[in-house]
């Protein structure tokens, strides 16, 4: 079976310096690469954008960003939506938007469900990332996102599709709306921290008249009489359990430490609950 | 060999060179010249005869040459013309008189630079990389990259990646972990965006004059920022700017004044500090004093508990970055976001810390970057506050008995006098944790729960944005009080025991720090001994012509509007050499120098970096400044409030040489140690300059030469890549490299230092009670009271809580003890701030460099966190908190206006949960000022943030900032604009006490 390209990007890795974001607009704005794409716009195209999700309320919140582009899908809606062969998959995976062949068609932009083909007024012209397939083509080991990244968010490998397949169930990476059934070619990992949300809280008890926070209490979160998760305190009494779906209902929350216990329910709705001040007694 | 043999040859290297370099017979087409070299002694010489690039020579004495070159006699001239060339030969010929130059100055120069260009014709730089693509290096402020050239243009910037003749780099060995850098140079944002900054279109690329100026008519000051532009030649632009110097010397001393900003493009030579410092010593200028800009606590209060005043009151970082990774159980980040603003070389180090599991704490009314991408504790403080937050931490160290007790007793003086007025023994207010709560909004628990923590695990303290000092907290109204109250909690748990130190892992790599490199700070070829650190090494291992300003007057930068509106301005000096030199106050206009009427701003976004900057925008349209230069590379909002314009060349288009990161020694020494490799680059003039830009250093020689003096400030016709070479043998890295490979290659790893010896760890020494045995030359051996060596730069040589310097001096707002004095803006103390009821902080932006890169044309603007594009112009980014916004109908990616008496702005709302409520963040990231009326007077679409910042200085007697608790409100923006100043007077008399 032929190797193909695939990108993994950790989530958790990336903290929204736009190296990435910057480096693809270096490499593409004012040049032109025939066969694989027209210049960028000197502004208003990110093939690479970042996307922002913070979670919790304050004082307990995290921020997480992730980076989107085209996806290389095995099964691309542009590929379907363009005339001409305007949309080629080559043998390695790399999907490339043919910039002669691709002129006039809006509606290989509009296909993407992604929102990763921009759309160049000027030329008339859809564009993406092209997983820098002209750099790959003439030996370069890794992409521009991958040797600027600071924070080791993106790992392009080209392997065999039963290969990835079992990086896929080792990792637990996933990919971009697997309902609409696209075979995306760039798996992220921790994409939790997109689509998910938390329960935090923080935990105190009274102490000789005087609030303290309770380190090393148990907490457990249970939905419908079963576990989904647990956490112990921190020093400053504070704990998160992660991973609950969002406008998942409710649930139980059951906190045990030094000064009492506690238990209390909760909603989940779109937003990761932050459940204050809870004082053990 | 013979001198007059030497003279024969000349031509005859001039044909050959010719015949083989069409970039020299080009060259030697441009004059028809007839240029004469003889000796002084008797009739001895030759001459050589330019016409229309042919070569004509003969020996003995021409009887109308056009430039001369004179030597004392045959051995000097013999000397001077043998390569390799002495340097310190050459700069002594030149300074004695035993080597002249007669005729017009620009031929005379244009005569050297020819004959130096033979040699230098036939180096090579860049790398082949094929298909008709070079790949050079250059210099950011973010670092250095690799540059990819095409058909005379910049294809793609990249980092530099090391290859296998590079030096290989150092591990830490941590428990049971060894950890290793990558082996390539990181970019933030702002230096791999330089591209876009290249081609922007807001670039200069013709010299300019305002359409209504006329030099020798109305000059129509009143119209600066509003009237339109036209182009001029270079020829016209030089004789205006240049008469304008002559007629103001002819006013009097220090009617010139010059205006360069903190940072200027990377390199040695073209920075600020070397060229245009250079140029000005030779003119003789009003300087303006700066400010210790981002040390502003720690300089004025800081240092007098502990010295370093060579690190303008910050910590010694060395030996930290090991030390943390070995022994640290906590790093507590105060005030403190290196991810924002230092690039990403330290993040790979924190994220080691964080796989060994070390517990991260976070205070910082604002969740910052850094804390974001670590996660831990996030504890957030009312702004300016964090100094009562502090003292409740001593509390509890002091009332549970958790302090370091040995160290105090054996290292420190003043403890007893701190510790009961942290009880409330003197004024009756113990300072608990219920006390800060009240104040900052933390809540007690909170504080007890850290103080706790802290004294039991081994904690590194991450102060301001170097962790060892710089930024955040430290420039506000209450910057003095933090960064004091910073060196306390240091002191009270023992720095400089194992673990327990300053630092976020920012500072302190384990690198060589005897490889002598320059930094920019040295100087460079500024001759300029008065005002950079030029005397510590440079001017000995580069011989160069010295330069002195004859001029005495300057004028604090804060109140530069003041100065010139009002006539007067006050300041106290940054001077590092003591402590007690800040106590010096300075004034404008000085004794027998008169009132500046010229100013030539280098650099051309103040609007959006100083503070109140509504007053700057008046000053430039003030009958007072009768003449303003702007001199740029971009156009920018400042930019047009001038009567010309000269387009300065980007870095990518001149010559120059540097280190990442490498400031020299005076005010960071060491400062590459944030870097985890040393790579000194040369930057290639890797495209053209665009247009008819020119590179600072040409625009100098350019004007130079109008006043005859071009072959002074160049030392004969020297060019860019000239002193690049005379700094490459400067250093270090000659002794490694050759000049030609090092220039061809355009980088050099330095090997980091062995493991065995390595510098020792900060405040090790001082711990243990030893001499001082880190790698700085600091303090000045004067500064010591015992023996040289022994003991912290204070009066006792000992930590003192309770600084005998400070009782020297009467600063009402820096008592000696260091009492909690609330000093943050107040709605309850003034009633003209009622209608105010947020805070503004406005820290650096992680995107643009200050406000470098932020580009009307710059590819920084698609950044959604840094501007949001709404009807056609992008907008700068006002971080809000959630439910403020709720409050006044904003959602994310509105338009808002922000204001206050001084000022309003217009931004775009990213309305968060990363602020606590009633807090407002927005970066002075704006290169952009956009009134939407009359300039100074009405609200600004830019996103000047400064505009809103107060100018009053940080203390009563001191010279810097203060804002991050500004009071303002926002509202949805109406696109209609009501906004009127409120003259604030009292504060304009501040600053020109």
């Amino acid at each position: 079976m032929a190797n193909k390209w695939n990108m993994i990007i950790d989530v958790a890795n990336c903290d929204n310096c736009r190296v990435c974001f910057l480096a693809d607009k270096d490499e593409h704005i004012g040049n032109d690469f025939p066969g694989y794409s027209a210049p960028q716009p000197a502004q208003g195209h990110n093939w690479i954008e970042i996307e922002r999700n913070e979670r919790g309320s304050y004082p307990i919140v995290d921020a997480n960003f992730m980076p989107v582009m085209c996806n290389h899908c095995d099964d691309a809606p542009c590929m379907k939506a363009a005339t001409n062969g305007a949309v080629k998959k080559r043998d390695d995976g790399i999907v490339i938007i043919d910039p002669l062949k691709a002129k006039g068609q809006k509606q290989i932009a509009d296909a993407c469900p992604y929102g990763a083909v921009s759309w160049n007024e000027e030329l008339q012209l859809p564009q993406a990332w092209i997983f820098d397939a002209h750099l790959l083509d003439d030996g370069w080991k890794q992409t521009r996102a991958e040797q600027i990244c600071p924070t080791d968010v993106f790992k392009s490998i080209k392997r065999s599709d039963a290969e990835i397949q079992a990086l896929v169930e080792a990792e637990g990476l996933e990919v971009l709306k697997p309902e609409l059934g696209t075979k995306p070619r760039i798996y992220y990992k921790n994409l939790h921290l997109m689509t998910q949300c938390f329960v935090g809280g923080s935990v105190v008890t009274q102490i000789n008249g005087v609030v303290e926070c309770v380190e090393g209490a148990e907490v457990v979160v249970r939905k419908d009489g079963n576990d989904v998760g647990r956490a112990t305190t921190d020093t400053f009494g504070e704990f998160k359990v992660d991973k609950l779906e969002k406008n998942s209902g409710s649930y139980q929350i059951e906190v045990r430490g030094s000064g009492g216990s506690l238990s209390q329910t909760f909603e989940v709705e779109g937003k990761s609950p932050y459940l204050g001040v809870m004082k053990l007694s | 060999m013979k001198f007059s043999a030497i003279l024969w040859g000349i031509p005859q290297a001039m044909r050959t060179v010719a015949a083989i370099y069409p970039e020299f017979s080009e060259r030697l087409k441009e004059k028809n010249i007839t240029a004469q070299f003889r000796v002084a002694d008797k009739e001895l010489g030759r001459w050589i005869k330019l016409n229309n690039g042919k070569i004509s020579s003969g020996s003995g004495i021409h009887e109308k040459p056009d430039v001369s070159l004179i030597f004392k006699n045959e051995a000097i001239g013999a000397s001077f013309l043998t390569p390799p060339f002495d340097q310190l030969e050459r700069i002594d010929a030149a300074k004695n008189f035993k080597i002249g130059v007669e005729g017009p100055d620009d031929l005379a120069v244009w005569f050297m630079a020819l004959l130096a260009r033979l040699e230098t014709i036939t180096w090579k730089a860049g790398t082949d990389m094929g298909n008709g693509v070079m790949r050079y290096t250059n210099g950011t402020n973010g670092g250095p990259l690799f540059v990819y050239v095409k058909d005379g243009k910049i294809i793609r910037t990249t980092p530099i990646e090391f290859d296998d003749t590079d030096a290989q780099p150092w591990s830490i060995k941590a428990r049971g972990k060894t950890f290793t850098p990558p082996r390539k140079t990181t970019l933030p944002a702002h230096g791999i965006c330089q591209k876009s900054m290249v081609y922007s279109k807001e670039r200069i690329l013709y010299p300019m004059k305002r359409v209504d100026f006329d030099p020798n008519g109305n000059r129509n000051i009143q119209n600066r920022g509003k009237s339109e532009f036209e182009r001029i030649s270079w020829d016209e632009a030089l004789d205006i700017v240049s008469n304008e110097i002559k007629r103001c010397k002819s006013v009097g001393p220090g009617a010139v004044a010059v205006a360069n900003g903190s940072h200027h493009q990377w390199g040695n030579l073209g920075h600020y500090l070397s060229a245009f410092n250079r140029f000005w010593n030779l003119i003789g200028v009003t300087k303006l004093v700066h400010n210790p800009d981002s040390w502003e606590g720690w300089y004025w209060g800081a240092m007098h508990h502990w010295g370093n005043s060579l690190r303008l009151g910050a910590s010694e970082p060395y030996g930290t970055v090991e030390d943390c990774l070995k022994e640290a159980e906590m790093i507590v980040f105060w005030s403190s976001d290196p991810d924002a603003t230092y690039g990403f070389d330290g993040t790979r180090r924190r994220s080691w810390a964080k796989e060994l599991g070390i517990k991260m704490v976070h205070i910082d009314p604002y969740m910052n970057h850094t804390a974001a991408h670590l996660g831990g504790k996030w504890i957030s403080p009312k702004p300016s506050t964090d100094a009562a937050f502090a003292q409740a931490l001593t509390y509890v160290w002091i009332t549970e008995d958790t302090y370091d007790k040995e160290f105090v007793e054996k290292r420190t003086t003043g403890f007893s006098e701190w510790k009961a007025h942290v009880l409330g023994e003197d004024d009756g207010i113990p300072k608990t944790p219920e006390w800060q709560e009240a104040e900052t909004g933390v809540p007690a628990r909170d504080v007890r729960a850290l103080a706790r923590e802290w004294a039991k695990k081994k904690t590194y303290l991450g102060a301001g944005g170097w962790g060892s000092g710089v930024g955040g907290a430290c420039r506000g109204p209450m910057g003095v009080q933090w960064a004091r109250m910073m060196t306390i909690l240091g002191a009270m748990q023992g720095m400089g025991s194992p673990g327990s130190n300053f630092g976020n892992l920012q500072f302190g790599t384990p690198l060589d720090f005897n490889f002598y490199f320059p930094g920019y700070a040295e100087g460079s070829m500024s001759g300029d001994l008065a005002y950079s650190a030029n005397s510590a090494n440079n001017y000995q291992r580069m011989p160069h012509i010295v330069t002195m300003s004859s001029v005495r007057q300057a004028i604090p930068r804060i109140y530069l509007p003041e100065a010139i509106m009002e006539g007067r301005a006050m300041g106290y000096l940054t001077d590092v050499a003591s402590v007690q030199g800040q106590f010096f106050p300075f004034g404008y206009p000085s004794p027998g120098h008169v009132p500046v009427e010229m100013l030539y701003k280098y650099g051309s976004a103040s609007f959006g970096t100083m503070v109140n900057s509504n007053r700057w925008v008046k000053m430039y349209q003030h009958d007072n400044l009768k003449f303003v230069v702007n001199q740029s590379v971009w156009n920018e909002g400042e930019t047009k409030f001038a009567d010309i314009i000269l387009p300065a060349c980007s870095v990518f288009e001149r010559w120059d040489i540097s280190e990442e990161l490498n400031v020299g020694p005076a005010y960071v020494h060491h400062m590459y140690s944030m870097c985890n490799h040393r790579v000194i680059n040369m930057q290639h003039k890797a495209i053209e300059p665009l247009g008819e830009s020119k590179s600072d250093y040409d625009i100098f020689l350019a004007l130079s030469e109008k006043l005859d003096m071009g072959a002074v400030y160049s030392e004969g016709g020297q060019t860019e890549l000239d002193w690049c070479k005379r700094v490459f043998d400067s250093s270090d890295i000659s002794k490694h490299i050759s000049w030609k490979k090092f220039l061809k290659k355009g980088y050099f790893v330095v090997p980091p230092e062995p493991e065995a010896s390595r510098a020792p760890t900060a405040y090790k020494w001082f711990y243990e009670g030893r001499k001082k045995d880190v790698p700085e030359p600091a303090p000045l051996p004067s500064e010591y009271v015992n023996n040289f060596g022994e003991g912290l730069q204070t009066p006792s040589g000992k930590y003192e809580f309770v600084p005998e310097t400070l009782g020297r001096f009467d600063d009402p707002d820096r008592p000696p003890l260091n009492k909690y004095m609330p000093a943050y803006e107040d709605p309850n103390k003034e009633a003209e701030l009622a209608d105010y009821p947020l805070q503004l902080l406005s820290p650096h932006s992680r995107y643009p460099f200050h406000v470098m890169g932020d580009d009307e044309g710059s590819s920084l603007r698609d950044i959604r966190e840094h501007r949001v594009l709404v009807d056609g112009h992008y907008y700068l980014v006002a971080r809000v908190n959630q439910q403020d916004a709720i409050d006044r109908g904003v959602v994310d990616d509105d338009l808002i206006r922000l204001w206050n008496n001084r000022g309003s702005i217009v931004c775009a709302a990213q309305c968060t949960d990363r602020i606590r409520p009633g807090v407002v963040s927005v970066a002075t990231a704006s290169a952009e000022y956009r009134p939407m009326g009359e300039p100074g007077k009405s609200t600004d679409l830019g996103g000047c943030v400064n505009l809103l910042n107060p100018s009053k200085s940080i203390t009563k007697k001191s010279h810097g900032i203060k804002p991050n608790s500004t009071l303002m409100e926002f509202e949805k923006w109406t696109g209609v604009d009501t906004w009127k100043p409120v003259e604030p007077a009292a504060e304009i008399k501040e600053g020109a006490a």
